[in-house]
């Protein structure tokens, strides 16, 4: 971080006055929900805490979500490795139009993308036909939830890549071609080490979304308790039923996955300040 | 490795890279690709790589087709400018690299290896730095990691691409004084991108110019600098100064604006001529003679001159430029009758081995002029000063 000039250090008064708007605009809008996640989730004791999070649907809840996240992160991060390589290591008709198309996810309401899905493969869809006929079930299902998930959630890896390895250019890989290795031993001994630090970040911030997704996997989900309800959609379910210890409960769990990445965020940021791309 | 670059061509978009290029290279040789940027240097090394396609031609590498084979099968170890070392391996990882990556049944052992790399970072005088990362080296540091990462494969060819380009000047001068030697020990075809005439004058066994994808030229250093084939390669390798000139009937150059004594309207011969000052004084002729034979000739030399006067017809006359280097003129206070250029003295730079005079004419233009530290003494030539100068060597370009 730049050290503060002393040209834009304000009057004392001023500079007190923001430091403390600051403070307690993150207090009120950061901290204190966080606070209250976490006590409203104990308010009724620890058994209750453990009851909830031990709960059949819970339980059934959390394995999706870890399911989802499993198939859809590595799923992004070889697109989006394979995107990255492809725009930043050749020259390729439509390269710009990829670029762009990879931002859709970020520009696109997540339910609007969720319905996306709905139309393509519901009941009454294009495909819908060909589906029931092979009895595939993707709306209402696990795969609907995958995909879903993968949509919302695959520019993070390429977002994170292309300006990296933008940056570091062809010629260490030019090098290594040059001195007899194949494309595999280039990738694996010359390009990874270089940008591990980077994938890992961007693989972070894709699982931590993959987890959290709320709107695209509500709509593609059908909120059927046990088997297509993610944490999020099940946090909403025992909010609706007025669970609100249990509702806590399980969203404690999230948020405890959010700070989890937060911390891990950070320690990559501190420690390869200068594989972070997607932060500049 | 000998190399035939048989009509090469290459484009980008609308721009003509290389247009048309041949050029032999014989075993063993030091070949210098000099030119400005974008004169497509890189371009052909690059092709002679087999890092870039050409759109039209051939290369062959000890005369066999090479544009089929692909980069890594050509033998060709390739040295980049901005070192392209792999950051994340100490010095002897790197080096190692291209002996790890070949196919199991020609790798070689551990311990073979092992061997292998140290005798090359002695050869570069690393060995003590085989545990560092390149970030813990020094640019020069780097750049013979990288020669020796290039040599670890044993390639029949050995390619630089502006090999000193990013190192200060210092260091430079070192590296490639370095390389020569390297080069005359081991004696691996070698050809280095440089738009650095000094360097490639320095280095190479012989030089290639070339600009806007053509090859201007191709000769040893000293012919290239002496008998430059045209007005770009004269351009190119070293500062001039251009004086209106005409031709007359025999075919002899003379300046087209001069001032001789009053009334005299004589111009001469223009042969190879010492001046009148050092005729004047043989004694001081014979000691500058001692310092600096090219520049002056001996007393000896000095025998007096035939004088003819040429009538100026003007329908005879054809316009000509007239080149001369900054070293190859006369500057001199009281002129003789030959031709001069009356110039006033605007800039006096004594810092390096010739003091460097910056003069301007009554038209305006400026001659810059390279002398002998003992010449401005005895003259006394000072700012301001009005001197008379002359061109003891001119060059006339067919294509100007």
């Amino acid at each position: 971080m730049k050290k503060a000039s002393i040209a834009t250090a304000e009057h004392p008064f001023i500079r007190i006055l923001l430091i403390v708007l600051a403070v307690t605009f993150v207090g009120i809008f950061v901290m204190l929900p966080l606070a209250v996640v976490f006590a409203e989730a104990l308010s009724k004791g620890l058994g209750t805490y453990s009851h909830a999070l031990m709960d059949e649907n819970a339980r059934s809840a959390i394995k999706l979500t870890l399911l989802v996240a499993v198939i859809a992160v590595p799923c992004n991060m070889i697109f989006g490795l394979a995107a990255s390589w492809a725009i930043t290591k050749f020259d390729f008709v439509g390269k710009r139009i990829l670029i762009t198309f990879i931002d859709l996810p970020f520009s696109v309401s997540p339910v609007i993308s969720g319905l996306i899905y709905v139309l393509l493969f519901g009941t009454h869809s294009l495909l819908s036909g060909w589906l029931e006929r092979n009895d595939i079930q993707i709306i209402f299902a696990v795969p609907g939830l995958v995909i879903a998930t993968i949509f919302v959630t695959f520019p993070f890896v390429a977002r994170e890549l292309i300006p990296l390895m933008e940056e570091q250019g062809t010629e260490a890989e030019e090098a290594a071609v040059m001195l007899g290795a194949n494309g595999w031993q280039t990738f694996w001994y010359v390009t990874l080490p270089n940008i591990k630090w980077g994938l890992f970040y961007g693989v972070l911030l894709c699982n931590a979304r993959a987890m959290g997704e709320f709107g695209a996997v509500s709509v593609v989900s059908g909120h059927i308790s046990g088997l297509t309800n993610t944490i999020p959609l099940h946090v909403e379910i025992l909010y609706n039923e007025y669970n609100f210890a249990a509702a806590f409960a399980v969203a404690s769990i999230l948020t405890l996955l959010a700070l989890f990445t937060l911390l891990l965020k950070s320690i990559i940021e501190y420690y390869f300040p200068h594989e972070i791309k997607a932060l500049h | 490795m000998s190399i035939q670059v048989r009509n090469i061509s290459k484009r980008f978009g609308d721009t003509t890279v290389l247009d048309d290029v041949n050029l032999d290279v014989r075993s063993g040789e030091l070949i210098a690709l000099l030119g400005p940027s974008g004169s497509g240097k890189t371009t052909l090394l690059r092709i002679i790589a087999g890092m870039e396609v050409a759109d039209g031609g051939t290369v062959l590498l000890d005369g066999h087709e090479a544009l089929s084979q692909k980069a890594g099968e050509r033998r060709v170890g390739f040295v980049f400018q901005h070192y392209a070392l792999f950051k994340h391996m100490t010095v002897f990882e790197n080096v190692a690299f291209g002996l790890r990556v070949r196919p199991k049944h020609e790798r070689l052992g551990d311990d073979e290896i092992r061997r292998k790399v140290m005798q090359l970072l002695t050869l570069v005088h690393l060995d003590k730095f085989y545990n560092r990362y390149p970030s813990q080296l020094s640019g020069g540091q780097r750049q013979r990691v990288a020669l020796a990462r290039a040599l670890a494969v044993e390639p029949k060819l050995l390619l630089l691409d502006e090999p000193f380009g990013a190192l200060d000047s210092k260091v430079r001068k070192e590296l490639r004084r370095w390389m020569r030697r390297l080069h005359d020990e081991i004696h691996i075809t070698s050809i280095f991108v440089t738009h650095d005439q000094e360097e490639a004058m320095e280095v190479s066994d012989r030089v290639v110019v070339m600009s806007n994808g053509k090859i201007e030229q191709v000769g040893a250093p000293g012919e290239v600098y002496h008998s430059p084939a045209n007005s770009f390669v004269y351009d190119f390798l070293g500062n001039y100064n251009i004086f209106e000139g005409w031709k007359d009937t025999e075919g002899n150059t003379h300046l087209l604006e001069y001032e001789v004594k009053e009334e005299e309207a004589i111009a001469t011969q223009n042969t190879p001529r010492t001046p009148g000052w050092i005729s004047r004084y043989p004694e001081i002729s014979g000691l500058l003679h001692k310092i600096i034979p090219s520049i002056v000739p001996h007393a000896r030399a000095l025998l007096p001159q035939q004088k003819k006067k040429v009538q100026r017809s003007p329908q005879h006359e054809k316009p000509v430029k007239l080149f001369a280097r900054p070293h190859e003129l006369f500057v001199v206070k009281n002129p003789d009758d030959f031709e001069y250029i009356w110039a006033k003295v605007i800039h006096v730079n004594p810092a390096g081995p010739l003091v460097k005079v910056e003069m301007e004419r009554r038209n305006g233009s400026v001659i810059t002029a390279e002398l002998p530290k003992e010449v401005v003494d005895m003259l006394a030539i000072k700012k301001s000063d009005t001197v008379y100068v002359r061109p003891k060597n001119t060059r006339v370009f067919e294509d100007n």
